[in-house]
């Protein structure tokens, strides 16, 4: 009887975390918005969307994974070289090439995963990174398969269902990136509300704890880390097919950090930091395009400062406490 | 064969002792106070630029730019541990990381305006310049003069923390803060002035690099990656480490750069990732 209590206070409790909160809904009712209301950005609102989805998945691994990562744009990279080679060698069909970026990302993912979960600290930050300007380097030098620092060229996209090209103005990239963003979403929303999830917030907080109740730590961090690679993997899938270019940037450093920032600028493990730092980033990043990069990154770094030293928790989190408590949940 | 073996060996040594020079600073803040500092080559390139500046449009003598870069990057470092880092003692690295990457950012930014994006032009004086040819073979003056400074700087550097006062308050505030701060010490004080020296010892390091590497905005962040290689393989708080690992690290990137162009920098990461998961502490670390 006891208990059979417990359990039912448990699965009422993961229930109510699953449950969609009205501002959730009514976020993602805006999100087709730019085909009406600005037509002429829907190139940026797809890569916003990529940036989005490539931010969910920094988060799966740094906000509930507790694994700091300097190296994440290597998932990046292997899917979106994956998918321009695929197009390019075999057909251009655009799903099973993000089929298939999504498998090989993620089998990587999974045989990094058994080295990842055992470091922490700098050794990690180090490891990660090392990775990172690995696969850089090898790309760079397997100027015969990726095209080298050119980037590769001949990326051919077929139309989406036979029928909808990827156009000039971007409708149906942006389209195709939203739909796969929204798709990933639900699936990381699934993941991070599920007893699975709940444990990986158990190990972030205490491992040791987490370990004495029985909970096998590297196991499931080894799992959330394949899970957020596939993710990765076809968020640069999808910059590959919309944009019909792969060049080496997408594996560099530069990539890893700026998606640390767009993650830390939205607010860590709560998912829709990741969104609403792609949103604001990008767009900002657009709209100072004619200044020089250089100068770019000096607002960046402060703001970064300001964000670690003011804002702990990102914007989310800044708002988080300015709304009323029943309005947001831990 | 064996005449290009050498020199790759003693260009190799001289630029370990460079990137020696250049990390060593980080091994004591990061292994000493356990801060991850991103911006240990921004300190660097600040000294670097400094030099280049008194040298260029002061005409200072090189040797006196030396101190120079030293002291301006150690007062630059206080000032930012004053007001930025130590609100992070403690904190997750995360943030640490975070909060010195965003001033990466800014410095390189700020040096760009300032400075533009092109090399810094240097002239060494005429007694540090040429080569001295020893069997036939040229061995670069410049390279000898950094390999003395750095042996001479790990003997002080050592003995400093081994045999003075100074040296056992901070192995004691390392070791164990609270004990440290119950007999007395100023930990607070000890660590600021660590954090001088180390960041010191960069700028320093960026003002004796110029002629080997070049000088340009780009410089906070393309050797950090060298001087985080240095660290971590080293094992943190371990200057014979650091020593080890720079020795190692120059003479395989230059030996990799001469024999296998294509693969070098490849292979540098691959020894790296492979050490670190041998010996996640790094060769000397204690952890």
């Amino acid at each position: 009887m006891a208990l059979g209590e417990v359990k039912s206070a448990s699965v009422d409790h993961i229930a109510r975390r699953a449950k969609w909160h009205p501002l959730e809904i009514v976020f993602w009712l805006t999100t087709p918005l730019p085909f009406v209301l600005t037509p002429d950005y829907l190139q940026l609102a797809s890569q916003i969307a990529i940036t989005a989805l490539f931010a969910i998945s920094l988060d799966l691994i740094l906000g509930y994974g507790g694994l700091v990562s300097l190296g994440h744009a290597a998932f990046f990279g292997l899917g979106a070289y994956t998918a321009g080679l695929f197009s390019k060698h075999f057909w251009g069909e655009p799903f099973s090439g993000l089929l298939l970026a999504a498998i090989v990302a993620g089998l990587f993912g999974y045989a990094l995963s058994f080295v990842i979960a055992t470091f922490r600290g700098l050794a990690l930050i180090m490891i990660t990174m090392g990775i990172g300007q690995l696969l850089l380097e090898a790309a760079n030098s397997l100027g015969w398969l990726t095209g080298g620092a050119d980037g590769l060229q001949g990326v051919k996209m077929s139309p989406l269902f036979n029928r909808f090209r990827f156009d000039l103005y971007g409708v149906t990239a942006y389209a195709y990136s939203l739909t796969a963003l929204f798709l990933c979403f639900l699936v990381a929303r699934r993941v991070t509300n599920s007893p699975f999830g709940l444990s990986l917030r158990g190990i972030r907080e205490n491992s040791t704890r987490m370990l004495a109740i029985g909970a096998p730590n590297t196991r499931r961090v080894r799992m959330i880390f394949t899970i957020a690679a596939v993710m990765a993997g076809i968020a640069g899938a999808l910059l590959t097919q919309t944009t019909e270019t792969v060049s080496l940037e997408t594996l560099g450093f530069q990539r890893s950090a700026d998606l640390l920032v767009i993650l830390i600028l939205g607010g860590v493990g709560r998912l829709y930091g990741g969104v609403i730092g792609a949103v604001i980033y990008m767009i900002a990043r657009d709209q100072f395009s004619g200044v020089n990069p250089q100068y770019w990154y000096f607002w960046i770094g402060m703001l970064l400062i300001a964000v670690v030293v003011f804002l702990p928790n990102g914007i989310l989190g800044g708002a988080a406490r300015l709304l009323p408590k029943t309005w947001v949940r831990a | 064969m064996i005449g290009s073996f050498v020199g790759v060996l003693y260009d190799g040594f001289a630029y370990g002792m460079l990137l020696f020079l250049l990390s060593v600073g980080l091994s004591v803040t990061l292994g000493m106070m356990n801060f991850v500092n991103l911006a240990h080559c921004a300190f660097g390139m600040l000294g670097g630029f400094v030099a280049v500046t008194l040298i260029n449009d002061l005409h200072w003598p090189f040797l006196a730019t030396l101190p120079a870069a030293f002291v301006a990057a150690a007062a630059a470092s206080v000032v930012f541990e004053r007001v930025l880092y130590r609100r992070l003692y403690g904190k997750s690295d995360l943030d640490q990381c975070l909060l010195t990457i965003g001033i990466v950012f800014m410095s390189i930014a700020s040096a760009a305006w300032l400075f533009g994006t092109v090399q810094q032009p240097v002239q060494l004086p005429s007694w540090l310049r040429g080569s001295v040819d020893i069997m036939g073979r040229g061995f670069g003056v410049y390279r000898f003069f950094l390999i003395c400074v750095a042996l001479a700087l790990t003997g002080a550097l050592i003995a400093m923390l081994e045999f003075t006062r100074f040296g056992a308050r901070v192995r004691a505030a390392v070791d164990n803060q609270r004990m440290a701060r119950g007999l007395g010490i100023d930990v607070d004080r000890v660590f600021m002035l660590t954090f001088a020296l180390g960041s010191g010892l960069a700028g320093l390091g960026g003002a004796l690099a110029i002629d080997i590497t070049g000088l340009d905005p780009s410089f906070a962040l393309a050797y950090l990656v060298y001087v985080l290689i240095v660290v971590a393989v080293g094992g943190l708080s371990s200057i014979g480490g650091s020593f080890v690992a720079a020795t190692l690290l120059g003479v395989s990137d230059t030996a990799g750069k001469y024999y296998f162009p294509e693969i070098s920098s490849f292979l540098i990461y691959l020894v790296m990732v492979g050490i670190l998961m041998w010996r996640p502490a790094g060769l000397f670390g204690k952890r």
